[in-house]
């Protein structure tokens, strides 16, 4: 586009407009549904900070169904979906439940601890960054929400606002299916010298 | 453009149907602003940008009505020629940062470079 010049009899004058057209693709939220246990992949271990400087790791969850939701202060829908999610830490904590926020919010802790502190979120909360969405395939939307299995595996995906039922149907179902035994949580070791060993 | 005289530039900005962009001035205080500045280049003088009025909407993840802007609108962005201002064609950068949402999901905010041509005389 080229620079228009101004006309001398005007004492203020129209440069030049630049269109600048933005958006996404609209994705409609994906329904709530746990994929089949062969489909099922293990979710990537991060190593983030809490609010209290401790370092927190999914694989520190493993043997528990574990709510993992990226989210940032600005995001509106998120905002809707948290209180649900507080509700499910308080039911379902002591059953091996376990909410972790991972907040996408530019401005990290600054942004987030008031935040975390006005709305008396009780669970853990950590602040991600372009790595971490990387490391679960690129995180374009908030609120994305991963529902976990004991055995690590990533069971279900939303993307963005889901309604409550919808998680409390999935997070019930994962509950009342114990860690798998090969390579999992489940494992038992027994002593060499009761399963014969010489 | 003349030294010495005040200038605007009209920009024109489109959000694509089913989005909507926080305002200059959000209803809430953990929303991001739309927002332009400009990387001074010693020619102009960046001042005031003029924001449309915004749209109060609601949505069904607000409990009130939010401050937006959707589908076509204009910033007008003022500057100032400097007497000093050296002739000939320049090219004004900006950053236009704005935070985008659709009726389910929010997307992180965004920064578009944004160019304006100029000739001072």
């Amino acid at each position: 586009m080229s620079a228009l010049r101004l006309g001398t009899v005007l004492a203020t004058g129209v440069l030049v407009g630049c269109v600048i057209y933005w958006g996404w693709p609209a994705k409609p939220a994906r329904a709530a549904s746990l994929k089949p246990d062969g489909e099922r992949h293990a979710a990537p271990d991060f190593a983030l900070k809490d609010a209290d400087g401790k370092t927190v790791r999914l694989s520190d969850y493993k043997g528990k169904v574990v709510l993992l939701d990226f989210w940032a202060t600005y995001c509106g829908p998120c905002k809707i979906e948290i209180p649900w999610f507080m509700d499910f830490e308080r039911k379902h904590k002591d059953q091996g439940f376990s909410v972790l926020g991972v907040s996408m919010d530019d401005d990290g802790w600054d942004a987030v601890k008031p935040f975390v502190n006005d709305v008396g979120i009780n669970y853990r909360i950590m602040v991600g960054n372009d790595s971490t969405a990387d490391m679960f395939g690129g995180i374009e939307a908030l609120p994305t929400t991963f529902l976990i299995d004991r055995d690590g595996k990533i069971a279900a995906v939303h993307v963005g606002l889901t309604s409550k039922s919808d998680f409390e149907n999935a997070i019930e179902q994962l509950l009342q299916t114990p860690a798998h035994s090969a390579g999992g949580a489940g494992r038992v070791s027994l002593p060499a010298e009761l399963v014969g060993a010489r | 453009m003349k030294r010495g005289v005040s200038a605007e530039a009209k920009i024109a900005v489109s959000v694509q149907p089913g989005f909507h962009v926080n305002s200059n001035t959000p209803s809430d205080a953990y929303l991001i602003p739309l927002k332009l500045t400009w990387v001074p280049d010693g020619a102009l003088e960046p001042g005031a940008v003029v924001f449309p009025k915004p749209q109060m909407e609601k949505y069904e993840f607000s409990d009130k009505p939010l401050s937006v802007f959707t589908g076509d609108f204009e910033l007008t962005a003022k500057f100032k020629v400097p007497a000093s201002a050296s002739q000939g064609p320049g090219i004004m950068l900006g950053k236009l940062r704005y935070q985008a949402c659709n009726n389910n999901s929010c997307f992180p905010p965004k920064t578009v470079e944004v160019r304006l041509s100029y000739q001072v005389q």
